[in-house]
């Protein structure tokens, strides 16, 4: 017998009936997608996570959190005051029902979601500050073990390096790393998922399937017609889960981190829809249609869950209006405390690149300061002088 | 017709792609969105879904599809976003396109353009800001083409499709749309691999590339100094031979580049004028260069690369001595 034959993960040969070789496709996989609250509000009820009333109401509060916070930056951002800013609207539940699993020893690794980060601690005045590219704002995120990957795919190994030293160490922590339907093509995402299944490093794959990566959409991304199936194929199993809906979101994320902590890596696709642009500085007219992006406002994840709290009869003690007062309240603080974050002196350019700054390195901080004294006119040259 | 840099990067791809029908572009957002700097606008419309390609987001095959394209005898263009996001393909070009002549003993070629946004200045997040053509032009067998003004955009854009090898092609994305100039309409080549001098002087010689010419000039100009001027347009292979000649005749040099200055083109400059001209100078080659740490996110970008001041200072020393 052959080494290939004697490989006990292969299931026996076939070729009775009539012989021929036959294809394994697609359709041999059902694909389920997990869903709890219905597009029209009705619900599940059997299967409503066992999260009590606050808890409930938290995750209505987070999601607007979302929705409010992103549409202040895209605001500041028409006004000059940010660089690009990457709005999440639509994309709420996805977002808060996976976060809200977190618990605080948790390492996340963030794609496309900023709420995750306030909701473990990271102050609002921090990712103002990152989006107006001051370095300073990642302190934080790193002090609640959190980093937002700008180079897609490529955090998909650290994740996978992280959850290894958990698992080296017998901890009970999680890795998340949420990546895009677009990181899913990249190299990186391979290898990374791939040395997770190999090794059976206790990692969790977070997709948030938003159906474009800038303007290429789903179809185009990939021949399957789902992204949990490719997790199979590297020995991971994997959620399908309809990202509209909150409470299904949390359910498959908390059942995802049962079978993480376990020691096992988990893929979860959350299917849901980017409905502002890339970022601020694309055009999403060019490559979808007004029609499409209206079927999906219409389906709002904030209207769905809306739905179910009234039903459930949690909705009477939430103030939609006053939620979103005190959200633009602790904006409008973040915004003052990021514009008296104090200006920086240049040596913040050479600060941090090694523990200890080499000779030549030095040497080009003092070439460059004695410059600046010598040559004022140098600020007229600085476009934008670094401000906070 | 009065073009930017990247009107003459378009210009370049559909005369090309008119021209000669092997010539595929393909990469993220090229197609449907006419790429994120529209460099490759209107080419979908007119050259059709099978010739511009809307690629998956992979970096590692699009360089190395390219590289497959090319060996079977078509002309591919890539598109790298952003010069930050090269980095995930640096594999497919030391390991194949950059030696696949050298591998097959010149059975095979590959002749391919990766072209790609480079440099800091335009506010964006990281890894947006790169300019590694040092690292690039380490590579045996790739070329590295990094224009300054619209004329030789176009010029060059066409010559490196028509290379046999493969040629990574930087555009200064700082100056993509700050000038126009005349860009002929008609098809003409600037030929790869040759410096052009852009202000002749007497004085001292400075060497700079890409997004570097206009403060460098600008520096000339404030300065009142009598410089020669040579603008390196091709990074490697290096024309080693008209700095050295330039340097022979002034006696002093300064060379301006906005990636880190260690290990980086400007010592290799130095390098060059020590093998030729080492006794022709009269001072030491200066080099003004970012600096030797990632390039700062947006708020400090612009203390990183050299400006006009810098570049006056490091000529005021190399004439004083």
């Amino acid at each position: 017998m052959s080494e290939r034959e004697s490989n006990d993960r292969s299931p026996s040969a076939t070729g009775a009936g009539d012989g021929g070789a036959r294809y394994l496709t697609q359709d041999d996989l059902e694909v389920p997608t997990h869903r709890i609250v219905a597009p029209d509000g009705s619900y599940n009820a059997g299967a409503v996570p066992d999260l009590d009333d606050e808890e409930l109401r938290d995750l209505y509060r987070w999601m607007v959190t979302d929705r409010v916070f992103c549409r202040r930056m895209v605001n500041i951002q028409r006004r000059g005051e940010l660089g690009t800013f990457g709005s999440t609207r639509g994309q709420e539940a996805s977002i808060v029902g996976s976060a809200s699993t977190l618990e605080p020893d948790d390492w996340l690794f963030v794609g496309r979601a900023w709420t995750p980060m306030f909701m473990r601690g990271v102050p609002m005045r921090d990712m103002i500050l990152f989006w107006r590219g001051i370095e300073e704002g990642q302190k934080s995120f790193a002090e609640h073990n959190s980093q937002i990957a700008i180079s897609i795919g490529s955090h998909l190994p650290l994740a996978a390096g992280v959850s290894w030293g958990m698992d080296l160490d017998d901890g009970d922590a999680v890795t998340t790393a949420y990546l895009g339907d677009g990181a899913t093509s990249t190299g990186a995402a391979h290898e990374a998922i791939n040395l997770a299944g190999a090794l059976r490093l206790p990692a969790l794959f977070f997709c948030q399937n938003n159906q474009y990566a800038i303007s290429t959409n789903f179809e185009s991304q990939t021949g399957a017609s789902t992204i949990a199936q490719k997790a199979l194929a590297y020995g991971i199993d994997a959620i399908r889960v309809d990202g509209q809906d909150v409470l299904a979101v949390y359910d498959a994320v908390s059942t995802a981190k049962e079978r993480v902590r376990q020691g096992e890596p988990v893929f979860v696709e959350s299917v849901t829809y980017r409905l502002d642009a890339h970022t601020t500085s694309d055009d999403p007219t060019r490559y979808r249609d007004d029609e499409e992006v209206e079927r999906w406002e219409e389906d709002d994840p904030i209207e769905r869950y809306r739905s179910f709290l009234e039903a459930e009869g949690l909705w009477d003690d939430i103030d939609h209006d006053a939620i979103v007062e005190e959200i633009e309240a602790e904006f409008d603080e973040a915004l003052a405390a990021a514009n008296e974050f104090e200006q920086r002196g240049v040596e913040e350019l050479f600060a941090y690149v090694y523990d200890e700054m080499p000779p030549e390195l030095a040497r080009q901080l003092a070439e460059f300061e004695d410059l600046l004294e010598r040559r004022p006119e140098m600020y007229d040259y600085v476009e934008q002088r670094p401000k906070g | 017709m009065q073009a930017t840099i990247v009107e003459a990067v378009n210009d370049a791809l559909h005369t090309e792609m008119a021209a000669d029908d092997r010539v595929v572009v393909l990469g993220e957002d090229v197609a449907k969105s006419g790429g994120v700097f529209r460099a490759t606008d209107e080419l979908l419309e007119e050259f059709g879904g099978d010739r511009v390609v809307d690629t998956p987001l992979s970096e590692i095959a699009i360089v190395g599809g390219a590289t497959g394209l090319a060996m079977y005898g078509y002309r591919p263009v890539a598109e790298i976003q952003f010069s930050g996001f090269l980095p995930p393909a640096f594999d497919q070009l030391v390991s194949n396109a950059s030696r696949i002549r050298w591998r097959t003993r010149g059975a095979l070629n590959a002749p391919m353009v990766v072209r790609m946004p480079y440099g800091a200045g335009v506010r964006a997040l990281e890894h947006h800001s790169e300019s590694l053509e040092g690292a690039y032009g380490h590579i045996p067998g790739l070329q590295i083409v990094v224009p300054s003004t619209p004329h030789d955009t176009k010029g060059l854009l066409l010559s490196a499709i028509r290379d046999p090898d493969p040629v990574l092609f930087m555009e200064p994305k700082r100056i993509y749309r700050s000038f126009r100039e005349e860009v002929p309409e008609d098809d003409y080549e600037v030929p790869l691999g040759e410096a052009a001098v852009r202000r002749e002087g007497e004085d001292v010689t400075v060497v700079a590339w890409g997004s570097m010419m206009p403060p460098t000039l600008e520096a000339v100009e404030e300065g009142d100094v009598d410089a020669e001027v040579i603008d390196l347009r091709t990074v490697s292979p290096m024309d080693a031979e008209t700095v050295v000649e330039s340097v022979k005749k002034t006696g002093r040099c300064v060379v301006v580049h906005e990636g880190p200055r260690s290990i980086g083109v400007g010592s290799d400059v130095v390098a060059r004028i020590n093998d030729e001209a080492l006794m022709y100078l009269e001072a030491p080659v200066e080099r003004v260069t970012g600096f030797d740490t990632p390039v700062p996110l947006l708020s400090m970008e612009d203390y990183y690369f050299p400006h006009p001041p810098r570049i006056l200072d490091a000529m005021e020393r190399a004439l004083s001595v």
